[in-house]
């Protein structure tokens, strides 16, 4: 419980670190705002101002759970499917090996080209939204999974054989424990590409959602808003990824 | 030829001809998709239309500024942090999270500061690369082992010639990694702004054509992307591999 606490506690120089960081980044802001002026980019100040103003609005609401309901289902679907996918992959050694370069070239193609073909099979709407989040995320998860499982060493599994395990045990006490550190990598990095995936489908065609209103905002021209819901969905994604790499850089201690 | 490859051109190839025999039977309308034969037909065509060409050099082009600025300011921005401890301490956790920020949503910010031309997406571009070089241009330097600087004081090499003869050479293949995946990432930071919202470009031509019907025009498109990201990136791997096996790695 105790080493829980200091993995997350940072040090008191990291912490002056971070703090300069985000100092320097606030800076730069200010410094750009005062060269483009605020009808391009507002300041920090009146950005934050603004913000807290939005959050505080009912009508803002309705648009992150329709955000967050699209980011969810498509997580779901990318790490259950990347999730087992990778376990046979990883097992089946020439599956394996027939699929991988494929999956690279998948993670790097700009796959927005592909989005069209979603919206062709599914309509514009939320379930093209959750398909278009989850073909981004289910390609990394696949490939650190199928990396996690190819690594596990043979001797954890002979053991487990000695021991007379079944297939049910043998993935819970050695199989999972042994991928782990890898597959909370490939999920955090599923995570943050599905996140993407959402975002960018909901700022090409929908009539809901955070990627929708930023849009629309763009229509109208109102920077305030632009500049406010870039600085959450920013904040978001950063915050929690640094709350997922203090967990990982937990686990892959412990391993 | 490996049996895994073989393999992989057999599933591929019955993938093409699944799509293909489904599309003929009318299992998939031709609404939403068209026979693969008939996508090449649409590519080969596209090379005839003025308008697609224009496009295509409009988006290349796109690509080549977003990526050598980022090759560039990406090597020197490496170099510099490596160089300066202190400085690189402050940023890492900048360079940690980067990835994981949709960069997508700054697109509006820049349209609003540069108007709606090349330069919000080729910015776009620019930022989706830069810190892949800057990553690994970190990485390759850290992979300089100790004894090759000392080599280097011991020959009373200069910065310059070092840098020349000895970390360049030793860190080549992370800096290689690094422009791989500035390639990948510069298109996909042009492509995707186009498509979002442009008014040129590839990325604006396939969504111009969904939202017109002209579903051959579109799948047209999209083949003639994925087939130049996907031959690009083919071709590094195999020259990264020729580079590996020089230096009797695997």
């Amino acid at each position: 419980m105790s080493t829980a606490i200091a993995a997350f506690r940072p040090t008191l120089g990291r912490m002056a670190d971070i703090v300069l960081l985000v100092g320097a980044l606030l800076g730069l802001w200010q410094i750009v705002h005062e060269f483009a002026g605020a009808i391009a980019m507002t300041a920090p100040l009146d950005t934050f101002r603004y913000t807290l103003k939005l959050v505080a609005t009912a009508d803002f609401w309705p648009h992150v759970y329709r955000t967050g309901t699209a980011f969810a289902l498509a997580l779901l679907i990318a790490a259950t499917f990347g999730l087992l996918i990778g376990a046979i992959l990883g097992f089946h050694r020439l599956s394996g090996e027939v699929a991988e370069p494929i999956l690279v070239a998948l993670y790097s193609i700009p796959k927005v080209t592909l989005y069209p073909i979603i919206l062709m099979f599914f309509g514009l709407g939320l379930v093209a939204e959750v398909a278009f989040g989850a073909l981004h995320g289910i390609v990394p998860i696949t490939l650190f999974t199928t990396n996690a499982v190819r690594n596990i060493r043979p001797v954890f599994i002979k053991t487990a054989r000695s021991f007379g395990l079944g297939p049910w045990d043998l993935a819970r006490t050695i199989l999972f424990p042994a991928a782990l550190p890898e597959i909370f990598t490939g999920l955090r990095v599923g995570f943050a590409v599905t996140l993407i995936g959402t975002l960018i489908s909901e700022m090409f065609g929908s009539k809901r959602g955070l990627g929708f209103l930023l849009m629309n905002a763009l229509g109208v021209n109102n920077v305030d808003l632009i500049m406010a819901l870039t600085l959450l969905l920013v904040t978001f994604a950063a915050v929690t990824n640094s709350v997922f790499m203090a967990i990982e850089h937990r686990i892959y201690r412990r391993a | 030829m490996r049996k895994a490859t073989k393999v992989r051109i057999a599933v591929l190839l019955a993938a093409a001809v699944a799509i293909e025999i489904a599309c003929r039977a009318g299992i998939i309308k031709p609404y939403s998709m068209i026979p693969p034969t008939q996508m090449l037909v649409s590519l080969v065509k596209l090379f005839t239309t003025s308008g697609a060409v224009a496009d295509m050099k409009q988006t290349l082009s796109a690509v080549v500024i977003a990526l050598t600025s980022a090759l560039i300011v990406g090597f020197v921005v490496g170099a510099v942090l490596h160089a300066v401890p202190r400085l690189r301490r402050i940023v890492d956790p900048l360079l940690a999270t980067y990835y994981s920020v949709p960069i997508f949503v700054f697109y509006p910010v820049f349209i609003v500061a540069f108007g709606l031309n090349a330069i919000p997406k080729t910015v776009i571009g620019f930022l989706y690369a830069l810190v892949a070089v800057v990553i690994n241009t970190l990485n390759g330097l850290d992979r300089v082992p100790v004894v090759l600087w000392k080599t280097a004081k011991a020959h009373q090499l200069g910065k310059v010639s070092t840098a020349i003869h000895i970390v360049f050479p030793c860190a080549a293949p992370y800096l290689f990694t690094g422009v791989k995946l500035a390639i990948a990432y510069a298109f996909i930071g042009v492509i995707g702004s186009e498509f979002i919202l442009s008014s040129g470009g590839l990325g604006y031509r396939i969504s111009f054509a969904y939202n017109n019907f002209q579903t051959d025009v579109m799948y047209g498109l999209m083949l003639f992307v994925l087939s130049v990201v996907i031959t690009v990136n083919m071709a590094l791997y195999v020259w990264e591999r020729r580079l590996m096996k020089r230096r009797g790695e695997r």
